[in-house]
């Protein structure tokens, strides 16, 4: 994972993301959380501008209140912090389709400027086999059921791309009217939040628009990283830089993540596995 | 009714060459002991089903023992690809993919209607996603009473579906608690169930949001302490998240994969079984 390093202003590009993330959740009563970058930045509104946030994890746990971040969606802390844990078809058929669920958040691999998702394949031209990605997971559902989608991913011409190579998830289709023609309930993409800035689909055409630089970045910087001819709102706002409060928070989150560093269940029995390389391995950071 | 057995018998009876096989558990409760016994054993062309494929598929599918991949998302949660997965996917090694491939909502209602033992179930899914073009496992039905066009995926229905669980009495009923998964609709929708468990207890305590597997759907129950390893069993073990970030720079060579498999799986003696 590459990210910009600490400069002058004391936190990097992608604490300003994970940090304007959370604040997005600020209003939301429900969350429906991706593993990665959704997944951090939620967590981050639990200790931050939402404790009351209630975070569901398609692995079948409501209401969880992880100390660490977890690495999956079915770490045990997931489970054993949550109000109800359920089995997996209730989460998609009963919560989600249900219609119980506030807010989507989603990354992706590549997204248009109609915030329609591509995590299954890439092309990668004519003498190459197609890219292969983890596919869909629980994403299509989310978001055409949720009641609106956050989406958080870093910003780049490979992932802001002119034309999807598939599309896993529909977010705006071709334009507005799309969701409605297909029965989706939910609002779908409301924002997109990179670590450069935040767009966000005009009401009027669904495309989605620079509304918010982050400080210190320019409008060159994302039409530059922007796979399409971006278009620019008339008024482009800044966030604000990260509090003390929200970095110290967001530092302890990811200081914590490492496994067994809190909440393991006092009955650890480590099995006798067979050749176990994790011994020797030193976990290492979340990259997606 | 469920013999309580060893996993090398379990397994060889159960699991045949050509069979189309369910090893679930949602992160939790992965049969990793059972799969390993698959690739000790050489069972091959198989069709694997699972909503998240994990390691453990990885794992098959780089050993050569698959023919097809029947899922919903393929990845090392939180750490990247699923390398092995990617290689057969993308350059046919060690011999080429077929891939059935659903969102989780449509996989975990896949199950449901196996389960229930009618053909296809319904939902309100894959609206705009360019999936159903590349399955004939996914459809559309219209609703008889308000005529909304919705969703249709067909059921499935393993040969043979493998869990892990806690606990199981002698009896062979076995229960699993935590984060339970597709693992009863995957039980239920299957011929033939294997069950490998932490421990027997001589009485099954109810715990919350636990499920209750009776003996009478069973075929078969192996003791297999640690078997969910490196997932995880709650109230025996905790996840080894290291492992899962240990296994990225294994399953990125082929070499250092097919020695690793040689070193901690074809070549043991499969030690934790009894």
């Amino acid at each position: 994972m590459t990210a910009t390093p600490a400069g002058p202003t004391g936190f990097t590009s992608d604490e300003l993301m994970e940090v304007n993330a959370a604040r997005a959740l600020a209003d939301a009563t429900t969350c429906f959380v991706g593993i990665g970058l959704p997944s951090t930045a939620a967590n981050l509104a639990r200790t931050t501008v939402n404790p009351g946030l209630v975070l569901i994890y398609e692995s079948g746990t409501i209401g969880s209140k992880p100390t660490r971040l977890p690495l999956s969606i079915g770490d045990g802390e997931l489970a054993d912090t949550a109000d109800a844990v359920i089995p997996v078809p209730e989460v998609f058929n009963y919560w989600l389709q249900g219609g119980r669920i506030d807010v989507g958040f989603l990354g992706a691999a590549q997204v248009d400027r109609y915030a329609n998702i591509n995590t299954t394949i890439v092309d990668r031209g004519p003498d190459r086999p197609e890219g292969r990605l983890p596919g869909a997971g629980g994403a299509p559902e989310i978001a055409s059921n949720c009641g609106k989608v956050l989406m958080v991913l870093r910003h780049s011409t490979r992932n802001f791309v002119r034309r999807l190579d598939f599309v896993t998830t529909l977010g705006h289709g071709s334009g507005p009217g799309d969701r409605k023609k297909l029965g989706m309930p939910g609002a779908g993409p409301v924002a997109v939040i990179t670590d450069l800035g935040v767009l966000r689909p005009d009401p009027a055409t669904a495309e989605l628009v620079l509304t918010e630089l982050h400080p210190g970045v320019t409008v060159e910087q994302v039409r530059a990283a922007t796979g399409w001819e971006l278009t620019v709102a008339d008024t482009v706002g800044t966030t604000q830089p990260p509090t003390p409060d929200e970095l110290a928070a967001l530092r302890a989150l990811k200081a914590a993540e490492k496994p067994g560093a809190a909440g393991e269940p006092a009955t650890t029995r480590k099995p006798a596995a067979t050749g176990d390389p994790g011994a020797a391995g030193k976990p290492g950071k979340e990259t997606r | 009714m469920a013999d309580i057995r060893s996993l090398q018998d379990a397994v060889a009876d159960l699991v045949h060459d050509g069979d189309t096989i369910a090893m679930e558990g949602f992160t939790h409760l992965i049969p990793y002991a059972a799969a390993h016994e698959v690739i000790r054993q050489g069972i091959t062309d198989l069709t694997l089903v699972r909503m998240t494929p994990d390691v453990i598929y990885d794992q098959l599918i780089g050993a050569g023992l698959v023919r097809k991949l029947v899922f919903s998302w393929g990845g090392n949660p939180g750490v990247g690809s699923l390398h092995r997965f990617r290689d057969a996917v993308e350059n046919g090694w060690p011999r080429p993919l077929e891939l059935d491939e659903h969102s989780h909502a449509g996989m975990a209602n896949r199950y449901v209607a196996g389960a229930s033992k009618l053909p296809f179930a319904v939902l309100r899914g894959y609206r705009g996603s360019d999936i159903p073009t590349r399955t004939d496992t996914v459809s559309t039905v219209v609703c008889p009473f308000t005529g909304e066009e919705l969703a249709a995926v067909a059921a499935l229905n393993p040969d043979v579906t493998v869990i892990h669980a806690q606990q199981a009495d002698r009896a062979g009923n076995v229960q699993l608690w935590g984060l339970t998964g597709v693992q009863k609709e995957a039980a239920l929708a299957a011929d033939r169930v294997l069950v490998t468990v932490e421990e027997i207890v001589e009485e099954l305590q109810p715990r919350p949001g636990g499920i209750v597997l009776p003996t009478w759907v069973i075929d078969a129950v192996s003791v297999v302490p640690g078997g969910a390893h490196p997932s995880y069993a709650a109230g025996y073990s905790t996840r080894d998240n290291a492992f899962y970030q240990a296994w990225d720079p294994i399953a990125r060579d082929r070499e250092a994969f097919t020695q690793w498999i040689d070193d901690n799986v074809r070549n043991t003696e499969g030690a934790l079984t009894r």
